[in-house]
């Protein structure tokens, strides 16, 4: 009996739930502190929320998972982060500057003020939801694989999912955006920690890093390249580029870009960002060293949980569960947060008018509601993380380009070009993810529906410029 | 000529120079080829932006 590893679990469950307690004492809980707390964090927090989001599931168990099941083609995720950072350099500031001066609690208040649109406003944040449902889905699915894995298969995955589900919708519940700051610092040492020790362990007990990727070279020729599974160079670039615009565009990315207390904030994150990106090599080789001490697992989101209970003693693999349920939980109740404020602030009280302590209400009531929808999806569904990610993907960047255009050149994009552009790239994507067409002319779906998306913003906006203008006039006069 | 420019220097590497970049030899440090060049992009990349915050006079200010 392994109990070692299931009271570790646990007790990482129990000690994120009492920071996430301990977070919101002695505050009044108003929707500006329950979502951006009050616009007051520092370089540290922010850095960690937006950190928070890269170490995700998704990279511990995603990230090592497609090293193990398609090799080189997951070279993008170490590619797009850097890019991203870079990116966020030049566009977040102008965000929060925005945000601040307008007062703004969610991504779609931002559409809302920039294009006095209520309506264009809603669809962004049903846009939202629907992007956020897969990326949750993904941690929810890591989460129960840890457990199942790490109690040794004494709790299945679905029971595992759905405690994991229950401690994150209480915690959301209960604490915020503060309590996810405060376990983003549990949770970002438990997993540097932990990636590092399994990121060199792992190659060694193999034989060294050089001895692993040859003997991998030799086994599959091909395989630690571009061009497996139609992941050719295209692919790579379109993927690159649809991934690293969205970036920011995710709704809790959005927000979280909110609660920094200025702007140069973000701009020395950028530059050490792109550092805290190279702690997922170590997730790769642990990814790579898998093929060699587990291969032929059928479910490659298992890789580095196998790999690791193969080669450690069962107080490690706990330890290992322990970060990996922090990797799901952190940015799996912002995500929560997110998708019940958009759900209540955003849809609920301008279709009803409701006042601040309903719409906190029914706030609270929608984090149960969504996590009950993902929960349905992850319990039915066997896609691999990253597939979940990269759908999400497909649906946030198609944010960016009104994004970009309307704080750049305000003109240059009307409010009935950024609401067909985005309509446009939605239904694009809608198509190839309900036929499945992940990979088209060896590009990635995503990026051929934000190329229709800009083409069309730009035609309609250059269209409908003319009758907005004398618009203005006729207000003005 | 704004100091800002320089970031298109680790976005050529990534989006251009990929394309000369993808091949298993020579290994250098124990990693496939592809695999180091993608790391030396992220390394520039911090270097880059750490250059491009030291210089840009928008951070100067208060």
């Amino acid at each position: 009996m392994h109990i070692s590893a299931l009271i570790i679990i646990f007790a990482t469950i129990l000690i994120a739930l009492v920071l996430g307690i301990m977070a919101q004492r002695n505050r009044k809980m108003d929707m500006e502190q329950w979502t951006v707390a009050g616009r007051g964090f520092g370089i540290l927090f922010v850095f960690l929320l937006l950190a928070g989001e890269i170490y995700t599931t998704f990279t511990f168990l995603g990230g090592s998972g497609w090293a193990y099941g398609v090799g080189g083609p997951a070279v993008y995720i170490l590619a797009y982060g850097a890019m991203a950072y870079a990116l966020s350099y030049f566009i977040l500031p102008r965000i929060w500057r925005y945000a601040k001066e307008h007062k703004l609690i969610s991504q779609p208040d931002y559409f809302e003020q920039m294009f006095h649109s209520k309506s264009l406003s809603m669809l962004v944040a049903l846009v939202g939801v629907v992007a956020i449902i897969p990326y949750l889905q993904s941690q929810f699915t890591g989460l129960g694989l840890i457990v199942e894995v790490a109690s040794y298969g004494a709790i299945n995955h679905v029971w595992a999912m759905v405690i994991g589900m229950g401690v994150i919708a209480v915690y959301v519940t209960i604490s915020g955006v503060r309590g996810s700051a405060w376990t983003a610092v549990l949770k970002d040492i438990t997993i540097l920690l932990v990636v590092l020790i399994i990121g060199i362990a792992l190659p060694i007990h193999v034989g060294g890093l050089s001895t692993m990727f040859h003997k991998i070279n030799q086994l599959r020729p091909g395989f630690l390249t571009l061009g497996g599974h139609g992941m050719g160079l295209p692919w790579f670039i379109s993927t690159v580029l649809l991934t690293s615009l969205g970036f920011y565009m995710w709704p809790h990315s959005f927000g979280a870009v909110y609660t920094a207390k200025n702007e140069r904030v973000f701009r020395r994150n950028a530059t050490f960002l792109p550092l805290y990106q190279l702690i997922l090599l170590f997730v790769f080789f642990a990814g790579f060293a898998a093929i060699l001490i587990t291969p032929g697992l059928k479910n490659t989101n298992l890789a580095l949980m196998v790999a690791v209970e193969k080669v450690f003693p069962a107080w490690f693999v706990g330890v290992v569960g322990g970060a990996g349920i922090l990797t799901a939980i952190v940015p799996g109740s912002l995500m929560l947060m997110t998708a019940g404020t958009l759900l209540a602030e955003n849809i609920y009280r301008p279709l009803t008018g409701a006042s601040s302590r309903q719409v906190q209400l029914v706030a609270r009531i929608m984090v149960w509601v969504v996590a009950a929808i993902t929960l349905y999806f992850s319990i039915n569904s066997n896609a691999t993380i990253v597939t979940l990610l990269l759908m999400g993907y497909n649906f946030v960047t198609q944010f960016f380009p009104s994004v970009l255009l309307s704080l750049f050149t305000r003109k240059g994009v009307t409010k009935a070009g950024a609401a067909s552009g985005i309509v446009v790239g939605v239904a694009f994507v809608a198509y190839f993810t309900l036929t499945s067409t992940s990979i088209l002319w060896g590009m990635n779906t995503g990026f051929i529906a934000l190329l229709a998306n800009i083409v069309v913003l730009l035609l309609v906006s250059a269209m409908s410029r003319n009758s907005s203008v004398t618009e203005m006039e006729q207000m003005q006069s | 000529m704004s100091i800002r420019w320089l970031a298109l220097l680790p976005a050529l590497g990534v989006f251009v120079g990929i394309i000369f970049a993808n091949r298993v030899t020579p290994y250098v440090l124990g990693l496939p080829f592809l695999w180091f060049y993608v790391l030396m992009c992220v390394l520039l990349t911090a270097a880059v932006m750490a250059i491009i915050y030291a210089v840009d006079p928008e951070n100067k200010r208060s």
